[in-house]
């Protein structure tokens, strides 16, 4: 029997856990997105506004962005992990995904509060 | 450790067309990788395509029908496929991973099993929207 004492700061955990947490809130901000197109009015300019300019939808589209993003951080941060073995050329490619993080949160708020 | 065991050179990385023609992956296995490359195309570029979209789309009446008439384009017509494949394989493959990590469907009958849901679900989410925006 092996037997061990488990030490550390358990970043990995919070991380897996933070990913699933976030995946459930994008399914269910995905499924209340595709029944309001799929049972709502046809989509003009108006109706597209409209439903952007409610405050539930502003909160739960930035919910979702925000989602996106830790979700991704731990998704791209563990193919960089795999794939980029090189220590300088790894810490690049999360300084670029951090930051293109960041320019999409940026946009995001920019788009819902303009 | 025995001399043989040590020449062989371990760890072994498979190439990229030794995984799509000398082995034959299991289900599951497509299912995953399927997963990891699906959200590394829904981070870049589709997130940054759908936020231009938006952007332009909400920015303005005339932006709404910029849009409008780009996404008439075949091309985009051609990426948004590729987006919901992309979206749909992501989400059925994730809500599996979920059960999974709940014990559920983990013996290899039912794994194998759920696989070809995923690939069945997504592709049918595919097949139905590209019918819906053609």
């Amino acid at each position: 029997m092996v037997s061990r004492i488990v030490v550390g700061a358990h970043y990995g955990l919070g991380s897996w856990l933070a990913q699933r947490i976030t995946a459930v809130i994008m399914a269910v901000y995905s499924v209340i997105l595709l029944m309001v197109f799929m049972t709502g009015r046809p989509i003009s300019y108006g109706v597209w506004r409209e439903l952007f300019s409610q405050g539930w939808m502003r909160v739960a589209t930035l919910l979702f962005a925000v989602s996106l993003g830790w979700h991704a951080w731990v998704g791209v941060r563990d193919i960089v992990m795999d794939y980029a073995k090189h220590d300088g050329l790894r810490l690049g490619l999360e300084v670029i995904t951090i930051l293109v993080i960041a320019a999409y949160l940026g946009w995001t708020v920019q788009i819902l509060w303009r | 450790m025995s001399s043989a065991a040590a020449k062989k050179p371990r760890p072994k990385y498979l190439s990229l067309s030794a995984l799509l023609f000398e082995i034959r992956l299991p289900a599951p296995a497509w299912v995953s990788g399927l997963h990891r490359m699906s959200g590394a195309l829904l981070f870049f570029p589709f997130a940054a395509w759908l936020l231009y979209l938006l952007d332009t789309s909400l920015a303005s009446e005339q932006g709404f029908a910029h849009v409008r008439s780009y996404l008439a384009m075949p091309i985009a017509k051609l990426g948004l496929i590729v987006f919901i494949w992309a979206y749909a394989h992501h989400f059925c493959a994730g809500i599996r991973f979920l059960l999974l990590d709940l014990n559920k469907g983990i013996d290899l009958r039912q794994a194998r099993m759920t696989s070809y849901i995923v690939f069945a679900a997504s592709l049918l989410i595919t097949i139905f929207f590209a019918w819906r925006i053609w």
